[in-house]
């Protein structure tokens, strides 16, 4: 058993510290009574109450809750279909393509491809809104559900598979009855990312958002720009208590693939 | 060799590598496709903001049209008008300080965690990815928290006793810096870590057999061996960070942009949809190469797990 050194000791105490601190101090000053955001004025879930009662932000929420249910359902289906395709199906041509076309979003600054695909809808005439964020955020996020689906694909026993077909079990029941049970896991995994992706992506939702389609983070976004406020920290708190049970839950779901989805390496 | 009896069987296995196909295309590839285009217009009063509009309706003639009232203005405002020159300057500057910032602050960390006890490992691993999921805006609006005139940073080093008085955090580099390492250390820990993890232990051992000193050993034998995992980390926080928005909009100063910020602003407060066009596709030649050198990155992790 290795033990660690007193400088490493202390260069992951001081790492873990600077990366939840400030999320701690944020969701403690979300239980502060006072009005003033820097002082304590003792412990209070008042700014809870006010939430409650604020009409445009729950919209807003539902706004959003919807468009990552929906975005995150078709992410998962087109991004384990193109996981199976890069790993499946050989060498096709325009594989290359594909493959730059999945890894690229990832890393693209998101004003370029928000921009873009604004561009795109405005070319197209599309009513701007609901169907026209969840569309951005699909293909954004379904890129994410690829690589973690495309890790498990890449590790598994194949010889599965191929005992299937040998035994002249039809792809398609093939993949239903032997290949998804056992991606299974990371296919929830992928889901799960790519609605807390889609929860919390601003500049892409700006962008393609339309009339009547304000989502929870634009909303966030124009109160923060006004300076800092109770209520805004209350928010915050309840949007870090979703996301972070859904990402305990899909690493519980899938140990290896979504512990670094998108990071090379690994 | 393809488990699925290669492209082309039946519906359900043309489907599967179709629809994904075709929705990148649609969605992703496309879209840059009108960005350029669009970057070649001009601006007009009009909806959409640009001229000319390409009229299929209209035929040959319509083409013609179209070609004719193209024009390379937008990128010979941004060529000329040092603002533009200089956004972009100011980007790659921030997004190489930052890398370097990362690096720096982010090798330590993922060497610490390789060398944790094994069970420990995948804790910590989680422990350093859930911040990242966690939404950038809320991230980035913990550290105005914090950083404001009177927020928690001066009010502990006024009590500390190691300033007389609250100076200004908020609106400067130092914070946009603050934000930036923040954002992404799981983006360069984790990379690192892959590698740092994997190395052989008895190359240190051999070394310190040898008579290697610790330090010596670290430069001449560690630090080389996770050179990709360096790589993969720069490239992971470079790309992104050299267009980010929200972390300099809401950290940052009111003085020189970020080109994130200047693409923005001429969009949403200017209206002027073919010079953020052009901003873009500028963005993008500029990024071209550590794009190009992440993607072969990526194919090659996929193909060599094959």
């Amino acid at each position: 058993m290795r033990r660690l050194s007193v400088f490493n000791l202390t260069t992951l105490a001081f790492g873990l510290a600077f990366l939840y601190l400030p999320i701690a101090i944020l969701v403690i000053y979300s239980f502060n009574d006072s009005r003033l955001v820097t002082v304590w004025g003792g412990w209070s879930t008042r700014w809870y109450a006010v939430l409650l009662h604020d009409r445009d932000l729950l919209a807003a929420t539902l706004n959003s809750l919807a468009i990552a249910l929906a975005s995150a359902t078709l992410a998962t289906i087109l991004g384990t279909m193109a996981a199976l395709a890069l790993t499946r199906f050989g060498r096709f041509r325009g594989r290359m393509l594909l493959s730059a076309m999945v890894y690229a979003p990832l890393v693209m600054p998101e004003v370029i491809t928000g921009l873009s695909l604004l561009l795109l809808f405005v070319a197209a005439d599309v009513d701007r809104g609901f169907s026209t964020i969840t569309a951005s955020h699909t293909t954004l996020t379904m890129c994410f559900v690829t690589i973690v689906v495309q890790s498990r694909l890449v590790d598994f026993d194949r010889s599965l598979e191929e005992a299937a077909m040998d035994l002249g079990c039809p792809p398609l029941r093939t993949f239903f009855s032997v290949t998804l049970p056992l991606i299974a896991p990371a296919v929830a995994a992928g889901f799960l990312l790519a609605f807390s992706l889609s929860l919390d992506d601003l500049v892409i939702a700006s962008f393609t958002t339309g009339p009547g389609a304000t989502t929870l983070p634009i909303r966030i976004y124009s109160e923060v720009r006004l300076g800092v406020k109770p209520e805004i920290n209350a928010v915050c708190t309840v949007l870090v208590a979703v996301v972070a049970t859904a990402i305990v839950m899909a690493s519980l779901l899938s140990k290896r693939g979504a512990a670094a989805p998108g990071l090379p390496g690994r | 060799m393809s488990a699925f009896g290669g492209a082309g069987k039946g519906w359900g296995a043309r489907l599967v590598v179709i629809a994904p196909y075709a929705w990148l295309f649609a969605l992703f590839l496309l879209p840059f496709l009108i960005v350029f285009k669009i970057s070649l217009s001009q601006t007009a009063i009009a909806q959409p903001p640009y001229t000319p509009v390409l009229d299929l309706a209209a035929g040959w003639e319509g083409a013609r049209a179209f070609l004719d009232g193209l024009s390379a203005d937008s990128f010979v405002l941004i060529g000329s008008d040092t603002l533009y020159i200089a956004s972009y300057l100011r980007s790659l500057e921030i997004a190489a300080v930052s890398t370097a910032l990362l690096l720096l602050i982010g090798y330590p960390l993922a060497y610490a965690m390789a060398r944790a006890p094994a069970r420990l490992q995948a804790v910590l691993v989680m422990l350093v990815v859930l911040p990242f999921w966690t939404s950038l805006l809320i991230r980035v609006y913990a550290w105005i928290n914090i950083l404001q005139r009177d927020g928690l940073l001066n009010q502990a080093l006024v009590r500390l006793g190691i300033i007389d008085e609250p100076t200004t955090w908020l609106a400067t580099d130092a914070a946009i810096y603050v934000g930036m390492v923040y954002s992404y250390l799981p983006f360069m820990v984790l990379p690192l870590y892959a590698t740092l993890q994997k190395m052989d232990d008895s190359l240190l051992e051999a070394a310190a057999d040898l008579g290697c000193r610790r330090f010596k050993a670290f430069w001449a034998i560690t630090l080389p061996l996770s050179l990709p995992g360096v790589v993969a980390g720069g490239l992971l926080c470079f790309i992104p960070i050299s267009g980010e928005f929200v972390i300099p909009d809401l950290l940052g100063g009111s003085g020189q942009m970020m080109i994130g910020q200047t693409l923005w602003s001429e969009f949403f407060a200017n209206k002027d949809w073919p010079v953020a066009s052009a901003i873009a596709v500028v963005l993008l030649c500029v990024l071209l190469v550590p794009i190009g050198a992440y993607e072969r990155m990526q194919v090659r992790r996929f193909e060599e797990g094959r």
